[in-house]
């Protein structure tokens, strides 16, 4: 059985919970960044752009079965952890549960400061995108 | 005249005195804004404590107060451009209104089709789009003078640029994204030789040295109150009185009219003419505060701290080895463009905050300049005459932590 998407963002929070200070998250984060599966180069085009200020994201989806899978990538790693993060959380769902969560746990482990609509890509631009791959998808499919 | 050693200066600024994030807080952007000394605060406190009043039309005892107050900080601001009249200053919010207001004035009456105007590569946004508009509304065309990979301007081929139909020049004093110090004088006097008005961005020049706009011999002359720390809302324009006179007004309403009737109004003289409505009252006085106190610590002893940091903080960053500076003209001011090769301007000024060290990352509002060297941004380390050595070590040692938790 799948694991859901609240029971990954429970496990993301446990392993923040076990950070000391900030160098250890930020590590983390700059890790999972390295770590993300690239994009080729020609998937990152204009229409798989997030349009940020400061760093660029580039974001596709696809579905496997009843499930949207999705792929991420950004010329900061920090950018680039973060949204693996989210990908880590969202990916492999269906629509109706993408469009459903409610990805507190971005609150919990204190990245708040990301949010900012200002903030150079904020994380919601990159939430509002994988919700809007999922609804399109999911009418794709209806 | 007293010289303040640099920790009694830091005393006049409470804003310094704090952490962020746990750490001592390290603010070095500067070119994005000054902080503000306690006369600025307690000048604008003052004001609105004990004698606010509208300015220019009470016959009441704190009318005449506050208007003596607000013509007495318009000629701070004349002494400080050292221009020849009190009229030629006026108010505006910032440089960008200052530059809208002489491209929608002076450039919709006197700019037609196929005139040029001329600009420079290295312009921030509010020095290239008021043109583009007034542009594509007259059918101008501008022209750029090409920057130089050390960040200087290619002055050969600014001078190859004019043409019998340049009628403009708007050119920035020192660039915000890289420092440079323009040599605006010998691009003023050509532009003269050709009769041809210049308008000299002075945003981030105004904060770093004395500005003399008749030694300069420029016909315009913007910058923001914020960036010499006086107030956020407040620049100012200077212009020669023969310019401002033939120039329509920008704005209508009160203040600005000399008469109205609901055939015909007639405006006022200068520099009324240019300032409809109510004015920034506190501000003016607090820009006039700030003006004050700088000339209490000195130009002198701000240059020459200016100049140590700067000096100074070029010569660790090199030693740390796989930085690239952006901007290395033998003639600039307090400002360190950089990046780490390999690190994205966002992951290093990200990291940078979480150290306390504040630093702008991006494009700086320059996005025209930053293609030219192919990058997406810089991070920027700006400096202030009260910033310390101490602080220039912070931003090194975060620097060297950077490369070790990325690369």
């Amino acid at each position: 059985m799948k694991q859901s998407i609240l029971d990954t963002e429970s496990e993301i929070i446990e392993e923040f919970e076990m950070f000391d200070d900030w160098t250890d998250k930020y590590q983390y984060i700059i890790d999972m960044g390295k770590s993300l599966q690239p994009l080729s180069d020609n998937e990152k085009t204009e229409q798989n752009l997030v349009r940020g200020c400061q760093s660029q994201v580039w974001l596709t989806a696809h579905t496997e079965g009843e499930n949207v899978v999705f792929q991420a990538d950004s010329d900061a790693i920090i950018t680039k952890g973060l949204i693996a993060l989210l990908v880590k959380v969202l990916s492999g769902n269906t629509p109706d549960e993408i469009l459903a969560a409610r990805l507190e746990f971005m609150d919990k482990i204190g990245i708040r400061e990301h949010l900012s609509p200002t903030r150079a890509n904020g994380l919601n631009a990159m939430v509002t995108k994988m919700k809007a791959y999922a609804l399109g998808l999911k009418s794709l499919k209806g | 005249m007293s010289i303040k050693n640099i920790e009694a200066i830091r005393m006049d600024f409470p804003v310094l005195h704090q952490k962020v994030h746990g750490k001592p807080w390290v603010y070095l952007d500067n070119a994005a804004s000054g902080q503000k000394p306690l006369p600025v605060i307690n000048a604008i406190s003052e004001y609105y404590l004990k004698y606010h009043s509208n300015v220019h039309r009470g016959v009441h005892y704190m009318s005449q107060l506050a208007t003596d107050k607000f013509e007495a900080a318009r000629k701070t601001v004349q002494h400080f451009l050292n221009a020849e009249h009190d009229h030629e200053i006026i108010w505006t919010t910032g440089t960008t209104e200052g530059i809208n207001l002489v491209a929608a004035t002076y450039g919709r009456k006197f700019l037609k089709e196929g005139d040029e105007i001329l600009i420079t590569g290295m312009e921030h946004h509010a020095n290239i789009v008021p043109w583009q508009m007034l542009c594509e509304e007259k059918g101008c065309v501008l022209r750029v003078v090409p920057v130089l990979e050390n960040g200087t301007l290619d002055m050969a081929s600014f001078y190859e640029l004019f043409s019998d139909k340049t009628r403009f020049l708007s050119v920035v004093h020192v660039s915000n994204a890289l420092g440079t110090l323009n040599p605006v004088k010998e691009m003023i006097k050509h532009a003269h030789s050709k009769n041809i008005p210049v308008l000299l961005d002075g945003a981030q020049s105004s904060c770093h040295f004395a500005i003399d706009v008749q030694d300069l011999d420029c016909d315009f002359f913007v910058f923001s109150g914020h960036k010499v720390f006086g107030p956020t809302g407040i620049g100012v324009l200077y212009g020669k009185t023969e310019y401002l006179e033939k120039m329509p007004p920008y704005k209508g309403g009160g203040e600005m009219i000399e008469t109205v009737t609901f055939e015909k109004t007639t405006y006022a003289g200068l520099p009324f003419k240019f300032e409809a409505g109510t004015p920034d009252i506190a501000n003016a006085i607090g820009l006039a505060a700030a003006m004050d106190y700088i000339h209490s610590i000195g130009w002198d002893v701000m240059e020459a701290q200016e100049k140590f940091l700067l000096e100074y903080a070029t010569e660790e960053i090199l030693k740390i080895g796989g930085i690239k500076l952006y901007g290395t003209s033998p003639e600039k001011c307090s400002v360190l463009s950089f990046l780490i090769e390999g690190i994205h301007p966002y992951d290093t000024g990200t990291i940078l905050d979480k150290m306390g060290i504040a630093v702008r990352t991006g494009h700086h509002c320059a996005q025209p300049l930053m293609g030219r060297f192919c990058i997406p941004g810089t991070v920027r380390a700006s400096f202030a005459f009260y910033n310390t050595k101490e602080e220039v070590d912070a931003l090194i040692s975060g620097l060297k932590r950077i490369k070790t938790m990325f690369l």
